[in-house]
């Protein structure tokens, strides 16, 4: 049994960059909110000192960062008629744990989604035609759209500082940034980074090829930088250990690194690490989110009621509390019926690797967000027509750093071990550099996450289950961006290219990206959607499901932009809008 | 007549010792006890406010401060206006047994009346806590405590604040602070072999392995290279371009200067950069010359330098506004003891955080990876580089700490 605690007024589940935004701008309204988070309590003066982060084995390899898959996990298969099984290491993806979250190891990349993707599907069908977007494909608008977002975007970048040029200000199109972005109400927080070698070079040839290359916009900040809550980031050093790493520099903005810090110095909050929320509980009727119960490190279990419950966790974890707590319908891809799992989508990673005699590109000097981009090949910045799918990908160069276990680039043909293995590493290591892709995923009725009907965590409760495949479309749309994006590095002239377009199925062992997304979107309609534009439960108005679950489809973009603009949207809807009418569905 | 005489009579006793229960006398009285910073002895537990038990280390034995709570057993609940003065201005407790200078009473008696008055009425609306404390921790000799009494003959001259009449109204409050309330010179001059205070006034002192640096305006050892807006900045945010309040210092911003007025802490930073307090012929020498670029430990040290420090505080040893100190012409570098500079670059340092700066950005440790000659070059280096000059950091110095460290 649980033991019932005084109430509060909100309670955020999870405290990364979703729960800590949200945390924060309740308290500062007025009220009492309790921060509840499975993992540790994570510092950057305890946890990432810059005397102890370089190390590669233990966080790259071991993933200390990441949740313990003893701890949490989940299935994988890849078509409802498989069996699924469990993921025992991280592999695909890399789910985070403790405050800050999988913002600890982000690399930094910060982009806004463009104005036509929060109403994709109708964007889509205007341009195309009404039967243009095949059955396989279950896009869907957001229910919101740019002009609803372009103030939320503007408030996280200030927050994380992001560094960047602006390609297009409500003031007209500007020189150097990206030409495809939505119109911005201010510039970037702080200026573009300087780029290194690789990424200069890509961004030369691109240029001279009729592209407009950008600098990747980036929360790791370029200069001494004091956001809008006090808390003083310092300029990126390029040290190289960024992705998977936490940063010792506070130069990465994270929750840790630009909120917490002022948050937990409020007297109206309350952080509660290592507790594990089990469900979130509803009254009889299931109308009204009553508080969540949750175990302790000790293995007590604490209900804590609460007005208003903030459900910010991973995407994972999003998704898998709703089911188990039967929140809205699990969705059957039989019947394309209910709502939470539904749109589950990923992103679709694709490189090209350019293999030179004559270069030398310091690869071990980067960034997780350092680095050159184009954006003439993402999303719907091009022509579709005949070409027989939807998306694309951002094309860029960013250099995260080449750390010695992992980066051994080596031309195909090369033995796998042994001293003609050994010869090709110190050959190549210099002088190979890499063209990313990240592209688009686009959601289909049959990619969706449920509960796992044999697996189960340690405290009994099942394990999410993903069913996920790549679609026809983003396997065609993963071969034409990366025909393109070698077009580029055959123009850079090395000895040797290698193309990597992602193919399929679905293989959850080597890393592709952490950028899982939906499987309790937002929209406008409750029988395709879980949360309405105010991240609000349709049917429960007192709950708010906030990240990247409540993307219905994934464009060629990170994520974690929008996932902090949701924040503060979800935020502002509570203490603008909700607060004036609890209880009640915001109109 | 009669009546009244004996009302009036009756009340005369009365107004002597009793305090004050009006408003402005007991807020005034909790400013008072901020600008004392009581709470840095008093207090241990945020909720407990003033119930005692910190422990103090002193050269002598460890003394732990006693529950100043109005509690009738524990605390201060017995005592009357006059035992507490008596305390703050003689160093005689309730009863007439001697408190140790650790009590920095040889401060307190530069008190005003007003304020010491106003301070105990705030005591008396503070939440009684019942919390025994044995304060006297000391070994023989010096747990008797009538031993005091030869050492207040020497070291105590028991005078009350005189303002310079040639000084502004701003300066003399800045003198009544610092020396007074602020008790400044407590840990920042250096004391004689008796615990008094002795040497150069604010000419800097070692305290709980830290080094309480030179507050004098001499500007190669001292502050004098600060200007007002620094040094009020570093006592009201916890730092600024050249340093962030770290070890004892960390406490002080955290209960006391963080919540003084502005006016005070402009008082503070006028009284001692004007050097007022201090004689000129103390503190305005000249500085050295740095050691030479050749020097093998600069030569050394500088490698260590570039590899290890100069990701944060930039290769020109610039640093970064607001969360990488500078290093280039900073003072705090260039002074003779070099413990606060061992201990930060061995153990790593957590400075306070407040409101305005909440980053708190840390100085990693470098115990585990840099050995003592190592810490004793990249300390070299950066002390005689960019504009700093001082005597090299010797080896056994840095071993000597590092010993220190690892008995705490």
């Amino acid at each position: 049994m649980a033991t019932k605690l005084p109430p509060t007024d909100a309670v955020v589940v999870g405290l990364g960059w979703a729960g800590a935004i949200i945390a924060n701008q309740l308290v500062d309204a007025g009220l009492k909110v309790v921060g509840v988070e499975r993992g540790p309590w994570r510092d950057t003066a305890k946890d990432f000192n810059i005397a102890s982060v370089t190390d590669e084995l233990r966080y790259a390899q071991r993933q200390e960062l990441m949740l313990r898959t003893a701890q949490n996990t989940i299935t994988m298969r890849n078509t409802p008629s498989q069996t699924a099984l469990p993921m025992r290491q991280w592999g695909s993806f890399h789910p985070g744990n403790g405050t800050g979250g999988a913002g600890n190891h982000w690399a930094g990349i910060t982009f806004r989604f463009q104005p036509e993707e929060f109403r994709l599907r109708s964007h889509l069908e205007e341009r195309y035609g009404a039967d243009s977007i095949p059955d396989e494909l279950s896009l869907q608008d957001w229910g919101t759209d740019w002009d609803e977002m372009e103030p939320f975007y503007d408030a996280f970048e200030k927050v994380a500082g992001t560094s960047g040029r602006a390609g297009q200000l409500t003031s007209g199109q500007q020189d150097g940034g990206n030409p495809f972005e939505g119109a911005r109400s201010s510039d970037y927080p702080t200026p573009p980074l300087r780029q290194t070698y690789a990424p200069t070079l890509f961004a030369d040839t691109a240029r001279e090829m009729g592209y407009t290359p950008f600098p990747v916009p980036s929360s790791l900040v370029s200069e001494t930088y004091t956001n809008p809550l006090g808390v003083t980031m310092g300029p990126c050093t390029f040290c190289g250990f960024c992705t998977n790493y936490g940063c010792a520099n506070y130069s990465k903005a994270s929750a840790i690194t630009t909120v917490l810090p002022a948050l937990i110095r409020k007297e109206n909050f309350e952080a509660r690490t290592h507790c594990e929320v089990l469900e979130v509980t509803t009254d009889s009727g299931g109308r009204r989110a009553t508080g969540i119960v949750y175990v302790d490190s000790a293995g007590r279990r604490w209900e804590q009621p609460a007005e208003i419950v903030i459900v910010a966790a991973f995407t994972f974890e999003n998704v898998r509390l709703m089911l188990t707590s039967n929140i809205g319908e699990a969705y059957d891809p039989a019947t394309r019926r209910g709502t939470t799992g539904r749109n589950y989508a990923y992103q679709t990673a694709n490189n090209v690797q350019l293999f030179f005699d004559d270069k030398n590109f310091n690869p071990f000097i980067g960034g997780g967000a350092v680095g050159m981009g184009i954006d003439d090949f993402n999303n719907d910045n091009f022509d579709h027509a005949g070409l027989g799918f939807f998306g694309g990908g951002s094309t860029r160069v960013t250099p995260i750093g080449a750390a010695p276990i992992n980066a051994r680039p080596t031309p195909p043909g090369t033995p796998r071990w042994g001293s003609n293995w050994k010869r090709a590493t110190v050959d190549n290591y210099a002088s190979t550099m890499s063209i990313g892709c990240e592209a688009s995923n686009y959601s289909s009725p049959n990619n969706y996450l449920s509960l796992d009907p044999t697996y189960r965590d340690r405290l009994g409760r099942p394990l999410l289950r993903i069913t996920f495949d790549f679609t026809e479309n983003d396997l065609r749309m993963a071969q034409y961006v990366t025909e393109k994006t070698a077009e580029i590095a055959r123009r850079m002239n090395p000895r040797q290219i290698v193309a990597n377009p992602r193919t399929g199925p679905w293989d959850g062992r080597p890393y592709q990206s952490s950028h899982v997304v939906g499987g309790f979107v937002m929209g406008a309609d409750p029988g395709t959607s879980s949360v309405n534009k105010y991240l609000q439960v349709w049917g429960v108005p007192n709950l708010f499901v906030v990240g990247a679950s409540a993307f219905p489809q994934n464009p060629g973009y990170n994520p974690t932009g929008t996932v902090g603009a949701l924040a503060f949207k979800a935020a502002d809807a509570i203490v603008n809008r909700y607060l004036r009418n609890p209880g009640e569905m915001i109109a | 007549m009669k009546t009244l005489t004996g009302f009036a009579l009756a009340l005369l006793p009365l107004s002597a010792w009793a305090a004050s229960t009006e408003f402005q006398d007991i807020e005034r009285g909790r400013y008072i006890s901020v600008l004392g910073d009581c709470a840095a002895c008093h207090t241990v537990d945020d909720d407990q406010p003033l119930a005692g038990g910190v422990p103090l280390e002193t050269p002598f034995g460890t003394l732990i401060a006693p529950n100043i709570t109005p509690d009738a057993a524990t605390g201060l609940g017995r005592w009357n206006f006059e035992d507490f003065k008596a305390a703050m201005t003689e160093g005689v407790g309730r009863g007439g047994y001697h408190l140790y200078p650790a009590m920095p009473y040889p401060s307190y008696t530069l008190m005003e009346e007003r304020d010491i008055r106003d301070l105990w009425a705030y005591l008396q609306t503070v939440t009684p806590v019942e919390n025994d404390v044995d304060a006297n921790q000391l070994p023989f000799p010096f747990s008797v405590r009538q031993v005091m009494l030869g050492w207040n003959l020497l070291n105590f001259d028991g005078r009350r604040f005189e303002p310079d009449p040639e000084q502004s109204d701003e300066i003399n409050r800045g003198a009544y602070l610092v020396e007074s309330l602020g008790h400044c010179g407590t840990c920042h001059t250096p004391r004689n072999f008796m615990g008094g205070e002795g040497g150069d006034k604010f000419s800097g002192a070692s305290i709980e392995g830290w080094y309480a640096p030179n507050i004098t305006p001499n500007r190669h050892v001292g502050i004098g290279n600060w200007s007002e807006e620094e040094l009020v900045e570093y006592l009201q945010t916890g730092g600024n371009r050249y340093a962030f309040a770290s070890g004892p210092m960390a406490d002080e911003v955290h209960h006391s200067s963080q919540h003084w007025t502005e006016d005070d802490l402009y008082a503070v930073a006028r009284y001692l950069l004007s050097g007022a307090g201090v004689d000129a012929a103390d503190w305005d020498r000249e500085p050295p010359e740095p050691l030479a670029e050749d020097n093998a430990q600069v030569r050394a040290g500088s490698h260590i330098y570039f590899d290890r420090c100069s990701g944060c505080h930039t290769p020109n040893g610039g640093g970064e506004p607001g969360i990488f100190p500078q290093l280039a012409s900073n003072a705090l570098l260039n002074s003779a003891n070099t413990d606060s500079l061992i201990r930060v670059v061995l153990a790593g340092s957590r400075p306070v955080a407040t409101d305005a700066k909440p980053t708190a950005p840390a100085m990693p440790a470098f115990a585990w990876n840099l050995s003592d000659d190592d810490v004793a070059n990249v300390l070299t280096f950066v002390r005689n580089s960019w504009g700093n000059a001082a005597p090299a950091v010797s080896a056994s110095e840095v071993a000597d700490m590092r010993e220190t460290l690892e008995s705490e």
